[in-house]
């Protein structure tokens, strides 16, 4: 994959865009009446983003990574992945998902655990085992292939499931709060490593998190949202350099759009009551 | 980043204290059920006893000889563990395994019938339940038969099993097989059913973003979590495909076999021969689950080994 060369964010052409959601809706049909997930959601992730989803629990974030990765369908709107729908975007396996449990399979060793999907899209046991050493480096792991989930960390866990999420060369990268069951320590080292990954490779990450700090620390693009119904209240741009440091979050600007996220979380919680 | 590669592995030290812990109340129980079983012997045979000492005119008989003889019986009604053991002793080791009277003999007829009616009972049970985990109708059609089944007494329905083979052309080990197969598919399907459903949300959802088709996602997914579930199935399926051989061998007045074995002590009143019948199978039955534990074993450390 090759690096984007320069990010003019001003008009990103359509063209451009990796996610193009417009007039999203997704509504749940329980016994106990319609539940509203989502309600008119309009977003748009250019190729080369880091955009954080944030929001209370039940603002559909979660739920909105999952129609990017069509594992929830939209009832109503229209969303493209990649220019295709999110189905055959799927198909396409144009990205990998990283979800909040590092769900490895525990029968696996660490190696075998990153190249399940390289498996399963036929690829050849040489060139398995290199781009599991070679993903595996990436994360800090080399030396772990032979053992078994068990025998890591939590954190060391998370990144293995980084690396299998890595390893088939996806351009776009779901995250949903993949560090959120993580102690703080290893939290900011994890953002650290994943900002400087992202920097790296170029790709376009979509981050759901709760944490403000780890938001506007990580992204280009915060999306801030609101639950009953889900919807997005606010989107703030950040421009920061791409190979920031956590000292950053010491600074006023820094401050200042933590201050904008929390104005915004406080505002969506106003309008539910 | 840490890199701690080596972790605590149980020392040595721990293994042998758990196995000190172990062996302790394992002996107590054994002991105890062998003091209960002479005791029983006792309690039994002593009528019968009392009344052979008056038929043979001895009245000068004291509460020693009394347990002594109780314990010596040509056919008590519960022989003493000794006189088992030596009739095991006898069938097994003493005596040419051709010979129709060797219990290895027997236990190797009934044996071929059980691993027989094991390997397709253990198929038929996998199968099904493969079919009602993936088509969702398979579960209400099928499922209550695979229950209603089991509801059958097997004495009941066994002879019947017989005598429709027997019609159709097959006879010995085939007719015998199924019966065991009628018996143990059940836990296997039972768990099974539960173990190809046991992945959690978020491993089928990765299986779902990789866009893996339904046989990976069997093999590399429901397979693996399921294994446990079938060798917990699997020990049982084989402890109740060697009953059932057995029970096969009791209505077709079969030759050979530890169930013709048992027939034929009850017609003679050869108690101490159903004892070592009944003993042989149970350690028979001990033998089959204990080797589908080894290979639980090698399976689970090659899966990683603590799960």
């Amino acid at each position: 994959m090759s690096l984007p060369a320069s990010r003019d964010d001003t008009a990103p052409a359509p063209r451009g865009l990796v996610v193009d959601i417009q007039n999203l809706s997704l509504t749940f049909e329980t016994k106990d009446g319609p539940v509203y997930a989502l309600s008119e959601v309009n977003l748009e992730i250019a190729r080369g983003d880091f955009v954080s989803f944030i929001g209370p629990s039940g603002c559909g974030k979660t739920t909105l990574l999952r129609v990017i990765a069509d594992l929830e369908r939209a009832t109503a709107g229209t969303i493209s992945v990649n220019g295709m729908t999110p189905a055959a975007a799927r198909m396409e396996r144009s990205y990998g998902y990283v979800f909040q449990a590092a769900a490895l399979y525990p029968w696996r060793s660490i190696e075998r655990n990153v190249t399940l999907p390289l498996e399963i899209m036929g690829l050849p046991a040489a060139e398995r085992r290199l781009r599991a050493k070679k993903y595996l480096d990436l994360v800090n792991l080399s030396g772990f292939e032979r053992k078994f989930p068990w025998q890591l960390s939590g954190g060391m866990q998370q990144r293995a499931s980084i690396a299998r999420a890595l390893c088939f060369e996806p351009d776009l990268l779901l995250m949903d709060e993949p560090f959120g069951a993580l102690d703080e320590i290893v939290r900011d080292h994890l953002n650290e490593q994943l900002l400087r990954l992202w920097d790296k490779t170029g790709k376009t990450v979509v981050f759901v998190t709760h944490s403000i700090p780890e938001a506007v620390f990580l992204s280009s693009k915060i999306v801030v949202m609101s639950p009953r119904p889900g919807r997005i209240i606010d989107v703030i741009e950040s421009d920061f350099p791409r190979d920031r440091s956590l000292d950053i979050r010491e600074t006023p600007e820094f401050l200042k759009i933590a201050h904008r996220v929390r104005e915004g979380l406080r505002a969506g919680h106003a309008y539910e009551d | 980043m840490a890199s701690a590669a080596s972790l605590p592995l149980p020392a040595p030290a721990g293994r042998l204290r758990l196995f000190a812990f172990n062996a302790v109340p394992v002996a107590v129980v054994a002991l105890a059920v062998i003091l209960l079983w002479y005791a029983g012997a006792v309690w039994l045979n002593a009528d019968l006893q009392i009344d052979t000492f008056a038929r043979a005119g001895k009245t000068d008989w004291t509460t020693s000889d009394l347990i002594a003889a109780t314990w010596a019986q040509d056919r008590p009604l519960l022989p003493a563990p000794h006189q088992v053991l030596a009739e095991l002793w006898k069938t097994t080791v003493e005596m040419d395994i051709g010979s129709k009277r060797s219990l290895i003999y027997h236990s190797s007829v009934t044996l071929s019938s059980t691993l027989l009616g094991f390997v397709a009972g253990g198929l038929l049970g996998v199968l099904l339940a493969v079919g009602i985990v993936h088509v969702r109708v398979l579960e209400k059609s099928l499922l209550p038969w695979v229950i209603a089944s089991q509801t059958i007494p097997i004495l009941a329905i066994a002879p019947m099993i017989i005598v429709v083979l027997g019609a159709l052309g097959l006879k010995g080990l085939i007719p015998k097989s199924v019966i065991s197969t009628y018996l143990c598919f059940f836990p296997v399907t039972i768990g099974m059913v539960k173990g190809l459903r046991a992945p959690d949300l978020l491993q089928m959802d990765l299986m779902r973003t990789y866009y893996a088709s339904t046989a990976q996602t069997f093999w590399k997914l429901r397979w693996p979590t399921a294994l446990p579930f079938l060798f917990a199935s699997l020990k049982v399926a084989i402890s109740i495909s060697l009953v059932g051989a057995i029970i096969a061998e009791l209505p077709t007045g079969a030759q050979a076999g530890l169930g013709a074995r048992l027939l034929a002590g009850s017609y003679y009143g050869q108690t101490i021969q159903i004892w070592s019948a009944l003993v042989m199978a149970a350690l028979l039955a001990s033998l089959l689950v204990a080797l589908v534990g080894l290979i639980e074993g090698a399976v689970t450390r090659a899966m990683g080994g603590r799960r």
